[in-house]
């Protein structure tokens, strides 16, 4: 068993990071922190998971959301998808393993996975509205939120969710309130089988490790830790026990990185088009004062004058 | 070419009806909204622009008009569209036009350029450049405006993936800066070749104008006898 978070002390504490200690912060730029937060990580193990849904229930809670009453799908998924509300779900895929011809029930915890590299923090139009902490907490500042929904289409992960109610986007804050006092997030806490752990990235990563030794010992050769590299690895991890193919746990992205689409967007692009439509304006510019204005001299109007009398 | 008059603004003998009433309301209708749509979407392309959103009353207000004031353009566009398409259709004259553009660019140089109608190539390019930019940053904004889709969905069912999303974000972007190029040609145009912009407050240019510039349409609206003689001068 990981050692738990011990329950917090009541009095009340200073938050332990806050606006100092951001990395990246959208359309704007941050002065360098003058220290670095030890990298935290929240390790979600998938062969521990019963599915009982206490971690969506905690973060409801926690969370002082209300979800809406919604419907049988035929699925265990409830509610189907994420939402402004349910900042977390789970995800249940019946899967037949091909090599034992048996069912196996994959519990997939989905939500935001805190990119080292945010997708939804690169698209992002509006300063301040996404922020990164050194501690790799990516966490959504919803004053400064426009509601535009280009954190949408930056998302490897399909995560964020714009609220009808205020018209800002909504997504896991890996709890950064609960993390800012020594706690880790509500959906850790509530978890009744340690499938769902928090504690530093190096902890977890080791605690990992353990995990996919124990899972080989029991005949799962392709267990393994999902930290995808392609956005420089992931404050929020899974343990999978068929780790090759990722995408078998409700489409979990085998190699999530920023689509190269919303790279051209928001990276490059934004400077050209500038360039562009400034270039336009210089060239205006410089064929007035080369040029000079074209006008209409006193022979055209003479001439045209002559043609209508010709013509009445 | 060089000429004595050049400095001075000469006596207008004629005046030619050029835009009726309509037509410039329905122009200006799509110019202010094109340059409300340029402002907020600037605010939102770059970072160092974003401030131009305090315009509208702030990032949320200029999230929420900006696609109404794109319906707003298309519909209007749409009118003028339906106005002056007829005169738009490409010509041969518009390929000696647009060889010889140099000429076009130089003033008097319209000596050596072929008598154009009511609009030359140049004009011509702007019409239908803008038509078809429009008509993708209609389609390409719907796909990434995030209440309008949720519109779309409740009314027709229509829904569209995160990929077409990022893929219609990124035309829009081009689109949007290629038709602020083209309105940044219309508008310096407009200025640099003097006595257009008559066109388009009171309706209507000096003969010298169309001579200069029109003078097929001149010819034509002169033989129409759709030409204003002010008595004495203007």
């Amino acid at each position: 068993m990981f050692p738990p978070i011990p329950n917090p002390d009541v009095s009340v504490q200073k938050p332990g990071f806050g606006t100092q200690d951001l990395v990246r912060r959208s359309a704007s730029t941050v002065p360098v922190p003058t220290r670095q937060l030890t990298p935290v990580a929240k390790l979600i193990d998938v062969s521990k998971c019963i599915g009982c849904k206490a971690c969506q229930a905690a973060c409801l809670e926690w969370n002082d959301l209300r979800e809406k009453v919604g419907e049988n799908r035929g699925s265990y998924d409830n509610p189907e998808d994420l939402t402004p509300d349910s900042l977390t779900v789970m995800r249940f895929t019946e899967w037949i393993n091909p090599e034992t011809d048996t069912l196996e029930w994959l519990i997939r915890k989905d939500g935001c996975m805190h990119c080292a590299e945010p997708g939804c923090l690169e698209a992002c139009p509006a300063p301040g509205a996404i922020v990164q902490y050194s501690n790799g907490i990516v966490d959504f500042i919803h004053e400064n939120c426009i509601g535009c929904g280009y954190c949408i289409k930056g998302c490897p992960f399909n995560i964020p969710r714009i609220s009808r109610v205020d018209n800002t986007a909504y997504k896991c804050t890996l709890c950064s309130d609960r993390v800012a006092v020594g706690q880790g997030p509500a959906c850790q806490k509530a978890c009744p089988t340690q499938a769902i752990v928090f504690g530093t990235k190096d902890e977890m990563k080791a605690w990992a490790d353990a995990r996919i030794k124990d899972l080989k010992a029991r005949g799962f050769d392709k267990a393994g830790l999902y930290d995808p590299p392609g956005v420089s690895g992931t404050h929020v991890m899974y343990v999978l026990h068929h780790a090759d193919k990722p995408h078998i746990y409700a489409s979990l992205p085998d190699n999530p990185r920023i689509s190269p689409l919303v790279k051209a967007w928001k990276g490059a692009g934004k400077y050209a088009g500038l360039g562009v439509i400034a270039l336009s304006v210089v060239a205006g510019a410089l064929h007035y004062l080369t040029q000079g204005p074209n006008r209409v001299t006193k022979k055209d109007e003479e001439e045209a004058e002559q043609l209508a009398e010709k013509q009445s | 070419m060089t000429d004595q008059t050049v400095n001075q603004t000469p006596e207008v003998h004629v005046r030619v009806p050029r835009y009726s009433g309509s037509a410039r309301i329905n122009h200006w209708i799509v110019a202010i909204s094109f340059s409300l749509l340029a402002l907020s979407g600037l605010a939102l392309f770059h970072p160092s622009l974003f401030s131009l959103t305090a315009l509208f009353g702030g990032g949320q207000m200029a999230r929420w008009l900006h696609p109404w004031l794109g319906i707003l353009l298309a519909m209007s566009f749409f009118g003028l569209f339906i106005r002056f398409v007829s005169q738009n259709f490409p010509e041969r004259t518009d390929i000696v036009w647009l060889s010889r553009i140099r000429y076009a660019l130089t003033p008097g140089g319209e000596e050596y350029l072929p008598e154009v109608g009511k609009y030359n190539a140049g004009q011509k390019f702007v019409f239908w450049s803008q038509a078809f930019l429009i008509l993708v940053l209609l389609l390409s904004g719907i796909c990434i405006w995030e209440r309008g889709l949720h519109y779309l969905e409740a009314a027709v069912g229509f829904r569209v993936s995160i990929e077409t999303m990022r893929w219609a974000a990124l035309i829009h972007a081009t689109a949007a800066v290629m038709t602020i190029v083209v309105f940044v040609i219309h508008v310096y145009s407009a200025f640099w070749v003097r006595g257009t912009i008559d066109a388009m407050t009171r309706g209507s240019v000096s003969g010298g104008w169309g001579w200069r510039h029109h003078r097929r349409w001149l010819r034509r609206k002169v033989r129409e006898g759709d030409v204003e003689r002010p008595s004495n001068g203007d």
